[in-house]
């Protein structure tokens, strides 16, 4: 009975790939997976930003949406409506080609993402065994699609935009791809299966996720970072500060096209929060042991979401980055960090059981933390104010 | 040779020709993004899927923006007055199709001695792993210094001088 | 033609596209994108004798393909950063106006 729910997606791909003859059914199978989950985060996108909206104006002491539907859950729908109906300008000096592919590239790789994440028990679209390294390779070329869009509207604003969007991409992409590789060394394989198979253990009813030690905590702190950084929201969303830039990169695009960069934005978001739930928090493992029979992916998307409101509340209560401490906080500090983690967690491993091991680790962590935050909060004096100007 | 095959090289070689023709510089660096991603998906249709996505994430998330970076910081999105092919292009476009031809005879020529096992070499990312750090530890450790000297001498030789030391 | 014929030709004819874009196009930077093609091609050489050849070392082409991308891109690295300053000094990056060695 248990197993049933757990299993009822898989069991329900089965039952409808059954009717098809033999030849046909591993292609259907996936077929039906790839429309399941091309339905399924839009949908929970379009949740999310009504959720996005209410709780920033709650941080904010304001009410946010609601006069469409109940307590304005039905704005998704007035704001897909609205950009669908919307007219498509394109600037006339625009490159129309570089223009409209933009959009496309960026979609189309944050949507391949998605196909290495377990997301319950034998619920992976295309279990690789090199899933990690995919993941990271499709997310880099996402970054070229920033550039595209930001360079092809002929506009200042955008293209400093873009500029500003991908040197911080390609900054904190090297904090990512670490903390994940500390994670790759301990479980002794780049397939996200057994990543979470590995963290799938109880002690004493806790679980072993990676978080729950201290290199993977502050693993988990760093991949944090860098994973806001890389969806550039905020505390890092300068290249697309309102306040600055317009919108940055996306300021010509209206419409339909908008609306494909604002879901190609937070579905990187879900794809970054799923893969960082997957190498750190246990995946789809349940918090207990003797919560085992919630069914797999319910605990999936429940981090997910909180992962999801941890963004949010970040973004309701933080102020904003500018670019050079944006620069620095990356390489100066998280990944003199990441790459310190890197040692810690082969302590930890050759440490062997016991108390140890969590004394040694925490303690060299903390100091660095320490030292490092010293070095980065106290340079410098601030003088009297200087002007530099543009050459 | 299946159709994938046909696919995946027809898109390459029309990126690469793209590539060196375009007018618009930024273009040509797009164009070349496309030809790195159609040789990754030769290299997976290789059998080599390390290698295939090892070359999505560094080329096309690393050179290729590096590339177009560059591009914009030399101005390079103008059209130059004179023309963006070379005056001795003849001679270059000469030289290129002598070396297709030679290289061409070459494939053809050495037909019957060339190699053809079906079997696929059983290489998991373990194995990779292990060679690395093991046969390979030299290669490895001599990449690791010349990746530090490269970036430390790309930003010493790009970097702006200050204006009193000039 | 067996299929490593094919494989060869192709990295071949991607090979000379690169060397025909570096010898015949102006812009510095595109000769370092037809060397970058060059590059390519000769990983594509490598795969392909990687899969089709007698393998009694299971796993040297494809290492010897992942050192060549990651020296490929230190190269690109400094090439790029050379360019970047020739321009800041000479104000331009075409080729043919650069034909002398005094500055």
């Amino acid at each position: 009975m248990i197993g049933f729910f757990d299993q009822i997606f898989v069991l329900l791909q089965h039952w409808i790939v059954s009717f098809l003859p033999a030849a046909w059914q591993s292609a259907a199978g996936v077929l039906l997976a790839v429309v399941a989950i091309i339905c399924l985060f839009p949908a929970l996108f379009a949740l999310t930003t009504v959720f996005e909206r209410k709780g920033i104006a709650r941080i904010q002491n304001r009410l946010g949406p609601n006069r469409v539907g109940p307590y304005g859950l039905l704005q998704p729908i007035a704001d897909g409506i609205k950009s669908l109906t919307k007219e498509d300008i394109v600037p006339m000096s625009a490159d129309a080609a570089v223009h409209f592919l933009a959009p496309v590239v960026m979609v189309v790789a944050v949507f391949m993402g998605f196909a290495v994440l377990p997301m319950g028990r034998n619920m992976v679209l295309v279990d690789m065994d090199a899933g990690l390294l995919f993941y990271f390779a499709i997310g880099a070329s996402a970054e070229l699609a920033v550039f595209m869009a930001g360079w092809s509207s002929r506009n200042k604003y955008s293209l400093l935009g873009a500029m500003r969007a991908v040197a911080q991409m390609i900054s904190y992409e090297v904090p990512l791809l670490l903390s994940g590789v500390t994670v790759v060394m301990i479980t002794g394989s780049l397939s996200l299966t057994k990543i979470v198979a590995a963290q799938n253990h109880y002690s004493y009813g806790l679980p072993h996720w990676y978080i729950f030690t201290p290199w993977g905590c502050a693993g988990f702190l760093m991949y944090a970072i860098a994973a806001t950084a890389e969806s550039n929201r905020s505390p890092f969303d300068l290249p697309e500060g309102e306040s600055e830039l317009v919108a940055g990169y996306h300021t010509e695009y209206s419409g339909f096209k908008f609306a494909l960069f604002f879901l190609g934005e937070y579905l990187a978001m879900f794809s970054i929060s799923g893969l960082g739930t997957t190498l750190f928090l246990g995946g789809w493992s349940a918090p207990f042991s003797f919560l085992n029979w919630v069914p797999s992916w319910i605990w999936f998307f429940s981090k997910l979401m909180l992962s999801i409101f941890v963004f949010i509340w970040l973004r309701g209560t933080l102020p904003r980055l500018r670019q050079d401490q944006l620069m620095n906080f990356a390489w100066k500090f998280v990944l003199p960090m990441c790459l310190l983690n890197l040692f810690v967690a082969a302590a930890w491993r050759f440490m062997g059981d016991g108390w140890l091991r969590w004394v040694v680790c925490s303690a060299v962590l903390i100091a660095a933390y320490v030292t490092l935050g010293w070095s980065e909060m106290h340079r410098g004096k601030i003088g009297p104010r200087s002007y530099r100007y543009a050459e | 040779m299946s159709i994938v095959f046909y696919v995946l090289t027809t898109i390459t070689v029309m990126g690469a020709l793209a590539a060196m023709l375009l007018k618009n510089t930024v273009h040509c660096a797009l164009a070349l993004s496309v030809v790195f991603a159609g040789l990754a998906f030769l290299f997976m249709s290789l059998d080599a899927q390390y290698a295939g996505w090892a070359q999505v994430l560094v080329y096309i998330g690393a050179v290729a923006i590096l590339v177009v970076f560059a591009i914009l910081l030399t101005k390079g999105s103008e059209t130059p007055k004179d023309g963006v092919f070379s005056r001795t292009w003849f001679v270059g476009l000469v030289i290129a199709a002598g070396v297709f031809a030679v290289l061409g005879w070459a494939v053809m020529g050495s037909m019957k001695a060339l190699p053809q096992l079906t079997a696929v070499p059983q290489v998991t990312n373990l194995d990779i792993g292990n060679a690395l750090v093991g046969r390979y530890v030299l290669p490895l450790e001599i990449v690791a210094v010349l990746l530090t000297a490269a970036m430390i001498g790309a930003v010493i030789v790009a970097i702006h001088e200050k204006e009193g030391q000039k | 033609m067996t299929s490593l014929a094919y494989y060869l030709l192709v990295a071949a004819l991607l090979f000379s596209i690169g060397l025909a874009g570096a010898l015949v196009r102006r812009n510095a930077i595109l000769v370092l994108i037809g060397i970058e093609l060059m590059l390519n091609a000769a990983n594509l050489n490598l795969i392909a004798f990687w899969r089709y050849g007698p393998h009694p070392e299971r796993l040297t082409g494809m290492i010897f393909a992942i050192f060549s991308i990651a020296v490929a891109a230190a190269e690109a690295a400094v090439g790029l950063g050379l360019v970047i300053q020739i321009h800041r000094h000479a104000k331009t990056t075409d080729l043919d106006a650069m034909n002398r060695m005094k500055g």
